[in-house]
């Protein structure tokens, strides 16, 4: 137990450093190029990879807020706020590669046909608008109310970009046949992604988890001070 | 001793429609915005005929939904203000019964918009709104819209920012509702058959009772002190 708490997070992050480099030269180097489209088609790993990891990421935060607002454990607080942030960065990777590979195979960087990329978009808006509530909120048990009833009806968005391709035309690749469909390399190599960025969230959740609960004992620790400061005047 | 839970949401309500007919603040405010709205649009977007058809649903729930913002605002606000809310908090009735009379106060002035921009609409567009199904939509939208935003207005009410906090979280959570409710709207002017559009109907009261029940449960977190 001691050891991991030592070095369990330089540990992890160093296999998460090296997870990553693995899997980017997978992605170049192990599967054919597709087809039709060719090289650009390799965005799709981890496009479709940081997707799945970030309504993951969303998912960790609807549960924080859950268990903060049942057991008010500061703890359940600090992982839903830590895994916005995480699951914003991930989500962004998604949000800004899809461009890249619509410009090459669609002929334009943002097509308002597909209603995916204006409800993902709106998904990171709402997840935002969730910091932006935490900034505004002075009073350290209320912004944890308020952020852990926000952090759950924000969820509507992350359910709305995953219906959207099924209930709404549009033109938003959706694999047939569900993933088993795709050629073993190209499967493999997709999980592979998906398991670096999972990886990787974990890892950088851990530390932003961490960061919390030293920035509040730092913000105690001050208030100490001051206070036998005031004492020995 | 607890009130009974109907007749403390609709004291509630009525008080709320009481004041809002002496003073006529909020719905005044809200009609007059929502007017402008529609002269904006028009001008802005210098349509012909056929292009004003085709859009006349956006225009409508666009309208909607900053003006129901509008006096979602203004009616969490008011009750902030004045220290009246305090006043509630310890009336002897359950929370839910404060937050669905909050709901309902609001539900009501936001349909005073839709049935004056529904009008509005129909002389200006030249499309005719007036339309049974048309109106259950507008019902349906406007209910889920009131429901999430009633919550999400008493907590920004709250926070630094007020005015500004408030869109900001309300917007992208509605949107799931707008979107279907837009989509409705266009699929019953174009005169489409029902079971092209089922989906859309389905989809609000399917969103319209997860935020109603969702928002009735999480007010009881916002208001706890």
């Amino acid at each position: 137990m001691e050891a991991l708490k030592k070095y369990g997070l330089p540990v992890l992050s160093a296999f998460a450093v090296l997870m990553v480099g693995v899997s980017l030269l997978m992605v170049f180097l192990y599967p054919e190029a597709e087809r039709t489209m060719g090289d650009v088609q390799r965005i799709f790993y981890y496009h479709m990879a940081s997707s799945w990891v970030g309504a993951a990421a969303f998912g960790v935060t609807l549960a924080g807020s859950v268990l903060y607002l049942v057991r008010r454990a500061p703890l359940a607080d600090r992982i839903a706020h830590a895994s916005v942030e995480v699951g914003m960065t991930i989500t962004a990777m998604g949000v800004f590669s899809g461009p890249f590979w619509a410009k090459a195979v669609w002929g334009e960087w943002w097509p308002w046909e597909d209603p995916r990329l204006i409800t993902s978009a709106i998904m990171m808006l709402a997840y935002g608008a969730y910091l932006m509530l935490r900034q505004g909120i002075a009073e350290p048990g209320q912004r944890r109310r308020y952020a852990s009833v926000y952090g759950i009806i924000a969820f509507a968005s992350v359910i709305m970009t995953f219906v959207v391709t099924r209930i709404s035309a549009t033109i938003h690749p959706v694999l047939e046949g569900g993933i088993g469909g795709l050629p073993s390399r190209m499967l493999q190599t997709l999980m592979f992604c998906a398991l670096t960025l999972l990886i990787v969230y974990v890892t950088l959740l851990w530390h932003r988890v961490r960061l919390a609960r030293l920035s509040e004992r730092v913000e105690m620790l001050k208030l100490r001070y001051y206070e036998e400061e005031d004492d020995v005047r | 001793m607890q009130t009974n839970f109907l007749k403390a949401a609709a004291a509630i309500a009525w008080k709320d429609l009481k004041i809002e007919w002496r003073s006529r603040d909020l719905v005044l405010a809200m009609v007059l915005f929502a007017a402008l709205a529609v002269m904006i649009f028009a001008f802005a977007l210098e349509l012909d005929q056929g292009a004003q058809a085709s859009i006349v649903g956006g225009v409508f729930w666009v309208t909607v939904v900053f003006a129901g913002m509008l006096g979602l605002g203004r009616s969490l606000a008011a009750e902030q203000d004045r220290g009246s809310f305090d006043g509630l908090l310890i009336a002897p009735v359950d929370r839910a019964a404060l937050y669905f009379g909050k709901m309902a106060g609001n539900l009501l002035f936001m349909l005073i918009v839709a049935a004056l921009l529904i009008a509005l609409l129909t002389v200006f567009f030249g499309v005719s709104l007036f339309d049974p199904l048309l109106i259950g939509v507008a019902l349906l939208g406007t209910l889920g819209f009131s429901s999430v935003g009633t919550l999400l207005a008493s907590m920004s009410v709250k926070t630094r920012a007020r005015e500004t906090m408030l869109p900001v979280l309300l917007l992208p959570v509605a949107l799931p509702l707008v979107i279907a409710a837009v989509r409705a709207t266009n699929a019953i002017l174009d005169g489409l058959p029902f079971d092209l559009w089922r989906i859309w109907p389905v989809l609000l009261i399917t969103m319209d009772v997860i935020y109603l029940a969702g928002a009735a449960l999480l007010f009881d977190f916002v208001v706890e002190e």
